[in-house]
């Protein structure tokens, strides 16, 4: 294994949508992470995670497992319930990111974090250029020189293979994996340590899905970025990730090295899952 | 102009000028910050100016002397009109010549002469809100002001800069006053920015259908967003010269004559190029 510091960890962060009663207070594993008293939603239950420098982490997990609201919550586009989480680049890791202002929230997003999103309408401004969308993440930085800006955003469009007499066009237009590889852009634009990314390959062909997936792989190596993939898809987790947490009703029910986990997986639901994949 | 004494001094009741007097004040004391305020009805269209006539109404006394323009003209008919409804429920003086003015409401344009610190100029404003087109709701724009988050204002003029080759907008380019707000400066034209930095006189903005008002006090620092490679520029005109009156650098309107073909220019502040054929275009030269 890398350097074992970890460059991000989430200590306990919970995610739930509803207020909770006595009953599902006390039951923590609960059947899709509904009460099904208070109908209360625990998205993401006492989730506990450590991300090492240059590593990759996948997060596996059924449909409404709590998948996207875990990196939604580490991302600050959804506000945690309780928990604690701390970058090492930020104050030593001395500080819970959770409890800083609107502000800081946005300085860490913008210079220490990318995010991909499953859907590209919530990455992308669809009715922009690729390039203004690629250069937001410059300009969110603090940089105000928009020659500098058209240089960088473009070497950074190459970098996903996205031909510069796209730079001008809308990624409307674009294709899914082409809108993908632009939210790739964006995301490494400031060179951030971490990186998230959510079904980035979903629904997109297998050969594209392989491209990309080789793109994330190649960027990776290149900068070192510790990477949170999130998937439904074992297959893309087994091919992506050192280290994979299993995730079911909001809760980690398994976490290890991703070859362990493959070869032989301890819970009930990851031996499910593993035998589908063979 | 005669006062029509069936209605109230300047159309408003007391209460109503009152609380519109508070928000002025409010604004006033945070300059480039929108503050909302209880936009009346008026006997005139919203999007017609109602927020600027508002604040006149509020803010114009007896001995006032007031003049209205729009697009620099004194004559077009919202000029006419607004400067009807408001001289006939105060019975005010009103002029064309901006240095005789205590009052002036305008839409579009500055007037070319630099006002003076018992002046006060009313621009109406159509959308006050510069963070508009990056979210429609108000509680997100409202916080990303008090964040001083404007990424997305940048974004848009970067986006104008990759498709356009200027990052620079015709008009209402937004400005960030006294270094903490982006403001719309209403639709005037570029050329106009630059006389809203540390003016003499009191810039006061209204808009009526989106029930704000914000301020310029005197001596403000307002700077036209810019990239730092990519300096601000008024539009260009140079070499151009007046028709009526002769003057140079001041903003043109321009036009074809039909017969001819020939480009034409003429002062678009008519109030200012008037006062310089009467007195023999020796008003405001270099
Ligand atoms: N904003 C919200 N309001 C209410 N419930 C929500 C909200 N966001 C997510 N949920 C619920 O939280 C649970 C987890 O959803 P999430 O999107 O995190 O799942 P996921 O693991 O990413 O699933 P998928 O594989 O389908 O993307 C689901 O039951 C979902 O309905
Ligand atoms: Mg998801
Ligand atoms: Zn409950």
């Amino acid at each position: 294994m890398k350097n074992r510091t970890p460059v991000l960890e989430g200590s306990h962060i919970t995610v739930r949508f509803g207020d909770g009663c006595p009953y599902c207070r006390e039951h923590t594993e609960l059947e899709k992470g509904r009460c099904p008293v208070c109908r209360t939603i625990w998205a993401v239950r006492d989730v506990s995670f450590r991300l090492y420098e240059g590593e990759i982490l996948g997060i596996v997990g059924e449909s409404g497992s709590g998948k996207s609201t875990l990196l939604k919550t580490l991302y600050f586009d959804q506000p945690a319930t309780s928990g604690d989480c701390r970058i090492a680049r930020y104050h030593d890791g001395q500080k819970n990111i959770f409890d800083t202002s609107s502000q800081q929230k946005r300085y860490l997003r913008n210079h220490l974090m990318g995010m991909v999103y499953q859907n590209p309408i919530l990455g992308l401004r669809m009715k922009i250029s690729a390039g203004a969308n690629v250069a937001e993440k410059l300009i969110a930085a603090g940089n105000r020189n928009a020659g500098s800006m058209i240089g960088r955003t473009e070497e950074l469009l190459q970098h996903v293979e996205i031909s510069l007499d796209r730079l001008r066009d809308q990624p409307r237009y674009f294709s899914g994996g082409m809108q993908q590889r632009v939210q790739i852009s964006k995301a490494t634009a400031n060179n951030p340590p971490i990186l998230f990314l959510d079904e980035v390959t979903t629904g997109l062909d297998l050969s594209v899905q392989a491209k990309v997936l080789d793109l994330i792989r190649s960027i990776q190596k290149e900068l070192g970025i510790a990477m949170m993939i999130v998937s439904h898809d074992l297959s893309v987790i087994r091919m992506m990730s050192d280290r994979t947490m299993v995730m079911l009703g909001g809760r980690v029910v398994e976490e290890g090295l991703t070859d362990q986990i493959m070869e032989d997986p301890m819970h009930a639901y990851t031996q499910t899952l593993v035998n589908s994949l063979l | 102009m005669e006062r029509n004494l069936n209605y109230n001094f300047a159309f408003l009741d007391e209460g109503s000028k009152r609380e519109i007097r508070r928000s002025i004040l409010h604004a006033i004391a945070i300059p480039g910050y929108q503050v909302p305020f209880g936009s009346r009805e008026l006997p005139i269209g919203r999007g017609w100016g109602t927020g600027g006539i508002q604040i006149t109404m509020s803010v114009i006394g007896p001995d006032d002397t007031l003049k209205v323009i729009d697009q620099g003209s004194d004559d077009s008919v919202n000029a006419v009109s607004i400067r009807k409804l408001i001289g006939t429920t105060t019975g005010v003086k009103t002029t064309t010549d901006s240095a005789e003015a205590d009052i002036i409401q305008s839409r579009h344009r500055i007037p070319e002469e630099p006002l003076r610190a018992d002046q006060v100029l009313v621009l109406q404003v159509p959308q006050p809100e510069p963070l508009r087109s990056v979210d429609p709701h108000e509680e997100v724009t409202r916080r990303l002001h008090g964040d001083g988050e404007y990424t997305g204002i940048w974004v848009n003029l970067f986006e104008r800069y990759l498709q356009t080759g200027s990052a620079l907008r015709g008009a209402d380019h937004p400005v960030l006053t006294d270094g903490r707000y982006v403001m719309n400066p209403s639709p005037i034209p570029r050329y106009d920015n630059p006389k809203l930095d540390h003016a003499e006189c009191l810039y006061l903005f209204g808009a009526g259908r989106e029930k704000k008002i914000y301020a310029v006090p005197p001596y403000t620092k307002v700077e036209s967003l810019t990239f730092d490679d990519q300096p601000f520029r008024r539009e260009d005109m140079s070499g151009r010269k007046c028709r009526l009156c002769g003057a140079e650098n001041v903003y043109f309107d321009e036009f074809f004559d039909a017969a001819t073909g020939e480009r034409m220019f003429q002062c678009s502040d008519s109030g200012f190029c008037k006062k310089r054929r009467e007195k023999g275009g020796n008003c405001h030269e270099e």
